[in-house]
């Protein structure tokens, strides 16, 4: 009996750790001046109002939800038939490819970063500045997370013996993979595309270095505000965080 | 695609004959584009940071390399990137250890309730991190002035290598709970009455049993939250601009910075950078392999 007592408590004391940043922001944003006492002084809706009405914010808010999706979409395209092909076709590959994804931990965003910058500048290809490089990179980020979960479903899938089951029944191989295979992967896949929606959502290093305020995205506009009011910025801090808790509980709902 | 249903009408045989590789090259066209993009925007920028690394004003030299060793200020910043590294990555580690520790033994609805909650936290992350705190324990901020007011602060100060610890320990708890709490299910709850049988104490019983079995996931957990602590960038800029000197900062300001660009000497630091993380996936795989569940 104590200790059942002792764990709870232990747990109890981290959901407090953890949420002490995200409660006091929580209410700083709803506070109309908060000093050195322990409760602020009168509460507001003002700063999200000021937030929500900044068009300023509704566009970086904009480009951010357009770049994440577009990745998502374009990541999708490329990723989902690559990772069929590797378990169907070449199975040995999957092990080629976790070492490339391995390359992605291996390389942090500033240092790929230094090279993007080199590259891209001029040249054919002079994307920096542009929202193209950030779709670019974004890839890179997500793919760790959706080849990982494609290819624990079809792990978990008898991918042969499904895809001769339906060659046998007349399908081609594209219908086969589109009504039988796809299916089955659908959820690990969109609970994938989920999660990297958050992480993308509030990128900030390809952001800042590669484009910057040409293309302001969310966590840019975030970073410029820095010298506001605390308030404000606390608006800014929980809008964004209401909306990736939102799109991560889809998320868990779907993996369930 | 005909070539598998050629594979039905002699399933065995073509499972133990190798299949030629170029009878699929059409599928393996599929491959392409994830290769182009993955070319395009990680593998060939990181080959540019590798091979520019050794070349200063366009010929092979090691001289960046020998001017980053020789250079306290470049030191300084290795210096810092580890330490915050290491303490935020341990101490994160530790109260994730006894946390996932405890998770397995409470009921399934709070457990389920405190791991969702754990992910959501594990959103609050570079620049929105960086806000919050500075919100909260920043010069102006509510707690630092409370606590200010009860004379218990001291000399913290959040724009310091203590206050940014503080936050990277942040960000690394989360994460580290939802790594390590799945490998606790690999300990048997009779192992631990069996210990007891055999007269062992719950010490004992952590040092001998536990701690051996859920090893190769602390280790591997650690690697990775080092990892991540060494590339981060967001926090600390966010919170001190180019003024803390971390190896990501010093990265950035060489290459993106309003004066002195010198990308070759950039490339240099990232290469460092590179080759203390692959060390550290190295020594990982290695201590893995000697550990528990390799035997």
């Amino acid at each position: 009996m104590r200790a059942k007592y002792y764990h709870r408590c232990v747990v109890a004391g981290l959901i407090a750790l953890l949420s002490i940043p995200v409660l006091a922001t929580l209410l700083y944003s709803f506070s109309r001046h908060w000093g050195a006492t322990v409760l602020p002084d009168g509460l507001t809706l003002d700063w999200y109002v000021t937030l929500w009405q900044d068009p300023r914010f509704l566009t970086a808010f904009g480009h951010s939800l357009l770049i994440s999706v577009a990745t998502l979409l374009f990541s999708t395209l490329i990723i989902v038939p690559a990772a069929f092909v590797v378990f169907y076709y070449f199975p040995k590959l999957d092990h080629w490819m976790g070492i490339l994804i391995l390359v992605q931990f291996a390389v942090p965003p500033v240092v790929s970063s230094v090279g993007l910058l080199q590259i891209y500048a001029d040249g054919p290809l002079p994307l920096i500045g542009t929202p193209w490089v950030l779709i670019g990179c974004y890839f890179t980020i997500a793919l760790p997370f959706m080849y990982r979960a494609l290819a624990n479903g079809l792990q978990g899938l008898n991918v042969r013996d499904l895809m001769d089951a339906a060659h046998l029944l007349g399908a081609s191989t594209f219908s086969a993979f589109l009504r039988v295979i796809l299916p089955n992967i659908r959820k690990g896949l969109m609970a994938s595309l989920f999660l990297s929606f958050s992480f993308l959502l509030g990128e900030f290093v390809f952001a800042n270095m590669l484009v910057g305020n040409r293309y302001e995205t969310l966590s840019v506009y975030l970073y410029s505000m820095r010298s506001t009011s605390g308030h404000f910025t606390s608006a800014v801090v929980m809008s964004y965080f209401m909306f990736t808790l939102g799109v991560t509980w889809i998320a868990t709902r779907l993996s369930r | 695609m005909r070539s598998s249903s050629n594979a039905l009408a002699a399933p065995v045989s073509v499972r133990m004959v190798r299949i030629p590789r170029f009878r699929h090259w059409r599928a393996a066209l599929l491959l392409l584009p994830l290769l182009l993009v993955l070319m395009l925007f990680s593998l060939v920028p990181t080959l540019w940071v590798l091979i520019n690394s050794v070349k200063v004003d366009g010929l092979w030299s090691a001289g960046h390399f020998v001017e980053i060793l020789g250079s306290p200020f470049y030191r300084q910043a290795f210096g810092n990137s580890l330490w915050i590294s290491v303490w935020s990555s341990f101490t994160g580690l530790l109260i994730a250890l006894v946390s996932a520790a405890s998770l397995k033994r409470v009921d399934g609805s709070l457990r389920d309730m405190t791991v969702a909650f754990t992910n959501m936290a594990s959103n609050l992350s570079g620049v929105p991190l960086a806000f919050a705190f500075i919100i909260i324990m920043g010069a102006n901020g509510a707690v630092t002035l409370l606590l200010r007011e009860w004379g218990v602060l001291g000399d913290f100060s959040l724009y310091s290598r203590a206050g940014l610890t503080l936050i990277y320990t942040y960000f690394q708890i989360p994460l580290a709970v939802l790594l390590l709490y799945p490998a606790f299910d690999a300990l048997d709850d009779d192992w631990q009455d069996s210990a007891a049988l055999l007269g062992a104490s719950r010490l004992q019983y952590w040092r001998l049993i536990a701690l051996p079995v859920v090893m190769p996931a602390v280790l591997g957990t650690f690697i990775l939250l080092f990892a991540n602590a060494m590339g981060a960038y967001a926090s600390a800029y966010a919170l001190m601009t180019s003024n803390y000197n971390l190896v990501t900062i010093r990265i950035s300001s060489l290459v993106a910075g309003e004066i002195f660009l010198e990308p070759n000497l950039a490339a240099a630091l990232s290469a460092l950078l590179i080759a203390l993380l692959v060390i550290m996936v190295a020594v990982n795989q290695l201590l893995l392999n000697r550990s528990y569940h390799a035997r």
